[in-house]
C-alpha cells in the first residue's frame, strides 16, 4: 500500500522495481548488468541457530581456555600447504574490477590478520603480491595475464570453473574500466567491453582437468596446493569430480556470491544458495572418505562470525569473503550517500560496480576516485573486520564447548524454518524432524 | 647431450632435470608414448629433442627453451608459452598454442580444432590445415596457415592477425578478410622464413577483427 | 567423464590376440576413468541362435540352477560363467530368451544380446577388472572398451558402459549429454526401456529407437546430431565392425589410428601407443559430426 494513497495496492508480480527494469530494457535494448550478489531473500545461515552449552554440554572460558582457529589447506598432494591463522580468507576479485588501492588494502589487511587473498580475472599485480603474505593465484578460462613466473610466485593456484553469481558464465569488465593499465595486463585494446570465455580454452571435463592439474603441478614442482572453485549448482557431483581430478582444496561459491559485472538475470536465477551447497559439498567429501583430507572453502554471503561458525559446523574447513571485505573497506558507506545519490543510487543499495564510478574508490579504475582509498587505512579496516569475525567465531565455538573451531558439528545447530532444515540437514527447532532426510 | 628414457624415468624427474638445466644444455627424450606434461615450465634456453609422440600439454608455459617434437603432439601443445620455440614435425591436436603470450610455434603437419584459441601474442605457423573454431577470441599475435582453415575461423577475434593460404571453410563472428599491405607481407615473409615454410606470400590472404563487437551495440544483437 | 577405446582387427592372424591388444589400451585409460570399466567383445558367433550376457550385482548367484531352468525351456548350448556375469549360448530367438529372463530372473541384468557380442562390466579399479575377467586372453574380431569417471549418476556395475542398444549393438561414450532427462521420458513413451539414470544409456536407447524406425546406423547417428545435446565422442560397436562420431562442438578428445593390421580409436594417444606398429600408423582426429566406420566383408 502506498502511504500517500492507502487504497493503492502494488502488484507482487509487477512491483515498481520490476516495472522500472522492463522500462529500462525497452529504452536501452541491453540486459541489465550490475555488480554485487543475489539480492533477493534466500534461505541462509540466518535460519540456523546454535545450541549453546547446557546441563549436558560445557562451555569454554574465554582467553586461557583456548579455542584454536588455525587451519591448514592443501596438504593432499602439495609440498607446501597453506597455513592460516584464521579460517576466513579473501575471495578472488580482479585487479580491473577493483582498483590497485583496493587490492593493496586487501593484501595488507589479510596479512595483518594472518590469512590469504586471491587474485581475480586479470592476473597478479605487484601490489597484491607485495602486500599479501599468502596469495592464491586464480587460473581462469580467460587466462588474462597468466604466466608461469606469477604461477611460481603464488602460494596456491585456484582453478576456476565458475563462481556463485554466475555459474556457467565468464568474466565481464566493461569499457569504462579497461584503463591503459588493465588493458595492458589483459592484452586487450583499451576501452572495449571485455567478455571472458566461460569454458577453459584447453580442457573440458574432469577427465581432462585431471591432466591439466598434473601439468600445473609439473610446472610448479608439486609445491603449491591446487584449489578447484565451482559456483554452486550440482554441488555433490562437482565436489566429487574435483576430488577425483586431483584437487587439494575445493571452493564452493553459493548464489549470494558477488560479482563485478554480470547480467542481473544470471545473478538472481542461476545457482543455489550457500546453505544447501555447504551441506552437499560435505556429503560428497564424506562419502569419498575425503573430508578434512581435501579441504572445503565456502563462500557466498558470509557476513559475520556467526555465518563462519555455521559454515564450519556444517563441515567446511574455511570460508571466503568478497562482498563483505569490500564493505569493510568502505563500500556502501553512508559517508558517500550524496555521491551515490548523484549516481542514481543510495548507500546500501549501490550495485553499479560495472560503471567504474565508485565514490569509495574500490570498484573503479578512475585515478581520482581510486585515490580516495588509502591502502594503509583500508588494510587496517579489513584486519579489524577479520579479527572481529574470528573473535565472534571463537565466542560461538566456545559456547558450544569447542577447543578448535573445526570441532563444530551439524548437531550443534537447529533450524528455524523448514527450508533451512531441509537444506542444511539439521532438525527443525523443537523437533527431531529433518525434512526430506533419506533422499537429498 | 643428456638422454632421458621415459620408459624408465618418470615425467616428474624429466621436468625437474629440464627445469633445472642451463641455457645451451641439450636433451634427447625417448619413449614418450603419448605421455602428458612432457617438458613443461622450462625457463632457460635449453635445447630439447623429443623423439616420439606426446600427449597433452607438451611444452606448456614454455619460456625460452627450444623444443622439437619428432612426432605428433596431443591437446594443448605449448599452451600459454611465453617465449622460445616449439617445433612439431607431425600433427598437433586441439588447442595448440592456447593462450600463449609469445614465442614461435611451428607445426609442420595439421593442427586440430581451436588452434591459437585466446592467443595473446604468440606466433603460430602451421604447414598443413587447421580445424574449426581456430583463433577463437584471439587477442594478439599471428597465426599463419599454409593449408586450409576449418569453420568459424577467428570467432570473436580481437587484434590477432591471421594469414591463410588455402580455403577457409567459414569465418567466425566479427572476423573479416582484410587488405594485405606492405607491413603485413613483411611480417608474413619473416614468419615463413623463420619456420622454414617455402611459400609465396602472395598466395595468402589476411583476416582480422571487424571491431564491431568491441562495445555492445543493440544493432549487433544478431551476432550474439 | 571417461576414457574410451576401440580396436578392430583387419588381419585375421591377430584375432587370437584381440584381448592382449585391448587390455593395455584400457589400462592406459584408468586415470581418466577410475571408477569402473567395461568391454564389449565380438567373438564366437552363435548363428544358430543367440548369445545373451547377463550380470548379477550379488556374488552368490546360483548359476547351476539357472542352467537347469533354461534347459527346461530352451536348447542351451553353453553357459560360460565369469565372476558375477555369464554368457548364455541359446538356440532360440533373442526376444524369447529376453522375455523369459525378464519374467523368471528379474534379478539378472541383460547386458547384451546378439550372435557375436559379449559385454562385461566391473565396478572398481579398471586394472582389477582387466585381471578378473582375463581380458588379455580373449580373442575375437573387434572390441570396444570404456573406463568411467562417474559424473552425474551412480557408480554401479549397471551404470558402466558399454550400453547395448540392440542386437549386436553397443555404445561407449566420453562426454556429458545435457538433454537426456527429457529425452529419456520421450523414448520411454515410445517403448524404450531404461534401467539407470545414466545419460549414455539414453544415447544408446535413442540409437536403437532410430534403428527400429528403419534408419541404418549412419542415418541414426546423423539424427543424433540434431536430437542429442551436449558434448560427446561416441564409439558404436556393430556385428561387423565399429563407428566413431563426435558432436559438433568437438571438445571431448578423440584420436584414431590405422595400419594394415588394425584400426583403433581412443580418448588419448597413449592408449594407441600400446598397439604394435603404432609408431608408423596413420593417425588422425575425427572431424566433428563425421562418421568413421570399419566393417568386415
Amino acid at each position: 500500500m502506498s502511504k500517500d494513497n492507502p487504497a493503492l495496492i502494488e502488484s507482487a508480480t509487477f512491483p515498481r522495481h520490476v516495472i522500472a527494469e522492463i522500462q529500462r530494457a525497452a529504452s536501452t535494448g541491453i540486459y541489465d548488468i550490475r555488480g554485487f550478489g543475489a539480492k533477493r531473500k534466500l534461505p541462509s545461515f540466518d535460519d540456523l541457530v546454535f545450541l549453546g552449552a547446557s546441563t549436558s554440554r560445557y562451555p569454554l572460558e574465554g582467553y586461557r581456555e583456548k579455542c584454536t582457529t588455525e587451519v591448514i589447506l592443501g596438504g593432499r598432494f602439495a609440498k607446501n600447504p597453506i597455513h592460516l591463522k584464521t579460517p576466513i580468507t579473501i575471495a578472488g576479485m580482479s585487479f580491473g574490477s577493483l582498483s590497485a588501492q583496493a587490492k593493496e588494502s586487501l593484501g595488507r589487511g589479510a596479512t595483518l590478520a594472518g590469512t590469504s587473498t586471491t587474485t581475480g580475472d586479470g592476473g597478479m599485480t605487484p601490489e597484491e603480491r607485495g602486500h599479501s603474505k599468502t596469495l592464491v593465484y586464480q587460473y581462469l578460462p580467460s587466462r588474462y595475464g597468466m604466466n608461469p613466473d606469477d604461477l611460481r610466485r603464488a602460494d596456491a593456484i585456484e582453478i576456476v570453473l565458475g563462481q556463485g553469481a554466475k555459474p556457467g558464465g565468464g568474466g565481464m569488465l566493461l569499457g569504462q574500466k579497461i584503463s591503459p593499465r588493465v588493458a595492458q595486463m589483459r592484452n586487450l585494446p583499451e576501452g572495449i567491453d571485455q567478455r571472458s570465455a566461460c569454458r577453459h580454452p584447453d580442457w573440458t571435463g574432469p577427465d581432462d582437468l585431471q591432466i591439466k592439474i598434473q601439468e600445473l603441478r609439473e610446472i610448479t614442482n608439486w609445491e603449491k596446493p591446487i584449489y578447484v572453485k565451482v559456483g554452486a549448482t550440482r554441488v555433490f557431483y562437482d565436489v566429487t569430480l574435483a576430488v577425483k581430478s586431483g584437487a587439494d582444496v575445493v571452493v564452493v561459491d553459493g548464489m549470494q556470491g558477488g560479482t563485478a559485472a554480470t547480467q542481473d538475470v544470471f545473478i538472481e536465477h542461476v545457482g543455489i544458495p550457500t546453505l544447501p551447497a555447504v551441506r552437499m559439498a560435505v556429503e560428497a567429501l564424506v562419502e569419498m572418505d575425503m573430508h578434512r583430507k581435501v579441504q572445503l572453502i565456502v563462500s557466498g554471503g558470509i557476513r559475520s562470525g556467526a555465518d563462519v561458525a555455521k559454515a564450519l559446523a556444517l563441515g567446511a574447513d574455511a570460508v571466503a569473503i568478497g562482498s563483505a571485505a569490500l564493505i569493510a573497506l568502505g563500500d556502501q558507506s553512508p559517508e558517500y550517500d550524496e555521491e551515490y545519490k548523484a549516481l542514481g543510487s543510495a548507500a546500501g543499495f549501490w550495485d553499479d560496480y560495472q560503471d567504474g564510478k565508485d565514490p569509495a574508490g574500490i570498484t573503479t579504475q578512475d585515478p581520482e576516485l581510486s585515490k580516495k582509498l588509502d591502502p594503509k587505512i583500508g588494510g587496517r579496516r579489513l584486519a579489524n573486520y577479520l579479527n572481529v569475525l574470528t573473535l565472534e567465531l571463537q565466542t560461538l565455538a566456545r559456547a558450544c564447548g569447542k577447543s578448535h573451531v573445526h570441532n563444530l558439528e551439524p548437531e550443534d545447530m537447529v533450524a528455524l524454518t523448514m527450508e533451512a532444515a531441509a537444506m542444511a540437514g539439521v532438525p527443525l527447532a523443537g523437533t527431531n524432524w529433518i525434512p526430506g532426510k533419506g533422499v537429498f | 647431450m643428456a638422454e632421458i628414457n621415459l620408459h624408465t624415468d618418470s615425467v616428474r624427474s624429466l621436468n625437474e632435470a629440464l627445469q633445472g638445466a642451463a641455457s645451451g644444455d641439450k636433451f634427447s627424450i625417448n619413449n614418450t608414448r603419448g605421455k602428458h606434461a612432457v617438458s613443461v615450465g622450462l625457463t632457460t634456453a635449453v635445447n630439447v629433442e623429443i623423439n616420439g609422440h606426446v600427449g597433452y600439454y607438451c611444452a606448456g608455459m614454455n619460456q625460452q627453451a627450444n623444443i622439437t617434437i619428432k612426432g605428433n603432439a596431443g591437446p594443448g601443445l605449448a599452451e600459454n608459452m611465453m617465449s622460445g620455440k616449439v617445433h612439431v614435425t607431425g600433427n598437433a591436436s586441439q588447442y595448440a598454442g592456447a593462450t600463449a603470450h609469445g614465442g614461435l610455434l611451428i607445426i609442420e603437419g595439421d593442427a586440430s580444432s581451436r588452434c591459437g584459441i585466446s592467443m595473446k601474442g604468440v606466433n603460430i605457423v602451421v604447414g598443413g590445415n587447421i580445424g574449426h573454431m581456430s583463433a577463437f577470441m584471439a587477442q594478439s599475435g599471428c597465426l599463419v596457415v599454409c593449408g586450409d582453415a576449418g569453420d568459424a575461423l577467428g570467432d570473436s577475434i580481437y587484434e590477432a592477425r591471421l594469414y591463410v593460404r588455402g580455403h577457409v571453410a567459414s569465418l567466425g563472428t566479427d572476423c573479416i578478410e582484410k587488405e594485405m599491405r606492405a607491413e603485413h607481407t613483411e611480417q608474413l615473409e619473416s614468419l615463413l622464413q623463420l619456420s622454414g615454410m617455402n611459400h609465396n606470400v602472395n598466395e595468402f590472404r589476411r583476416y582480422g577483427s571487424a571491431r564491431k563487437l568491441y562495445n555492445f551495440d543493440i544493432d549487433q544483437v544478431d551476432a550474439y | 567423464m571417461c576414457g574410451i577405446v576401440g580396436l578392430f582387427i583387419k588381419n585375421p592372424v591377430l584375432e587370437s590376440q584381440l584381448g592382449a591388444l585391448v587390455a593395455p589400451m584400457l589400462s592406459e585409460m584408468t586415470e581418466r576413468g577410475p571408477d569402473s570399466a567395461g568391454i564389449a567383445v565380438y567373438r564366437d558367433p552363435h548363428e544358430s541362435g543367440c548369445k545373451v550376457t547377463v550380470l548379477t550385482e550379488g556374488l552368490d548367484f546360483d548359476w547351476d540352477a539357472l542352467e537347469s531352468a533354461i534347459k527346461a525351456v530352451f536348447a542351451l548350448s553353453k553357459i560360460s560363467v565369469i565372476h558375477n556375469q555369464a554368457v548364455l549360448f541359446v538356440d532360440a530367438p533373442i526376444s524369447d530368451v529376453q522375455h523369459w529372463l525378464d519374467r523368471n530372473y528379474p534379478e539378472l541384468s541383460i547386458t547384451s544380446a546378439g550372435t557375436n557380442i559379449e559385454i562385461f562390466k566391473g565396478k572398481g579399479d579398471p586394472l582389477d577388472f582387466i585381471e578378473k575377467f582375463d581380458i588379455k586372453s580373449m580373442s575375437g574380431t573387434h572390441a570396444l572398451g570404456h573406463t568411467r569417471m562417474a559424473t552425474e549418476s551412480a557408480i554401479t556395475t549397471e551404470h558402466s558402459h558399454p550400453f547395448s542398444t540392440g542386437q549386436d549393438l553397443c555404445l561407449v561414450h566420453n562426454g556429458s549429454l545435457s538433454n537426456h532427462n527429457r529425452l529419456r521420458e520421450t523414448l520411454r513413451r515410445r517403448g524404450v526401456q531404461f534401467k539407470t539414470d545414466n545419460d549414455t544409456e539414453v544415447a544408446a536407447g535413442y540409437l536403437s529407437w532410430r534403428l527400429s524406425e528403419g534408419d541404418d546406423l549412419e542415418q541414426a547417428l546423423n539424427h543424433a546430431i540434431d536430437d542429442l545435446d551436449g558434448f560427446y565422442t561416441f564409439a558404436i560397436g556393430t556385428k561387423d565392425g565399429f563407428a566413431v562420431m563426435r558432436d559438433p562442438i568437438g571438445c571431448k578428445p578423440a584420436i584414431m589410428a590405422e595400419t594394415d593390421d588394425w584400426a583403433a580409436m581412443a580418448s588419448e594417444y597413449r592408449a594407441i601407443a600400446t598397439l604394435p606398429g603404432a609408431e608408423n600408423a596413420r593417425i588422425w582426429e575425427p572431424e566433428p559430426t563425421q562418421i568413421y566406420s570399419w566393417k568386415r566383408n
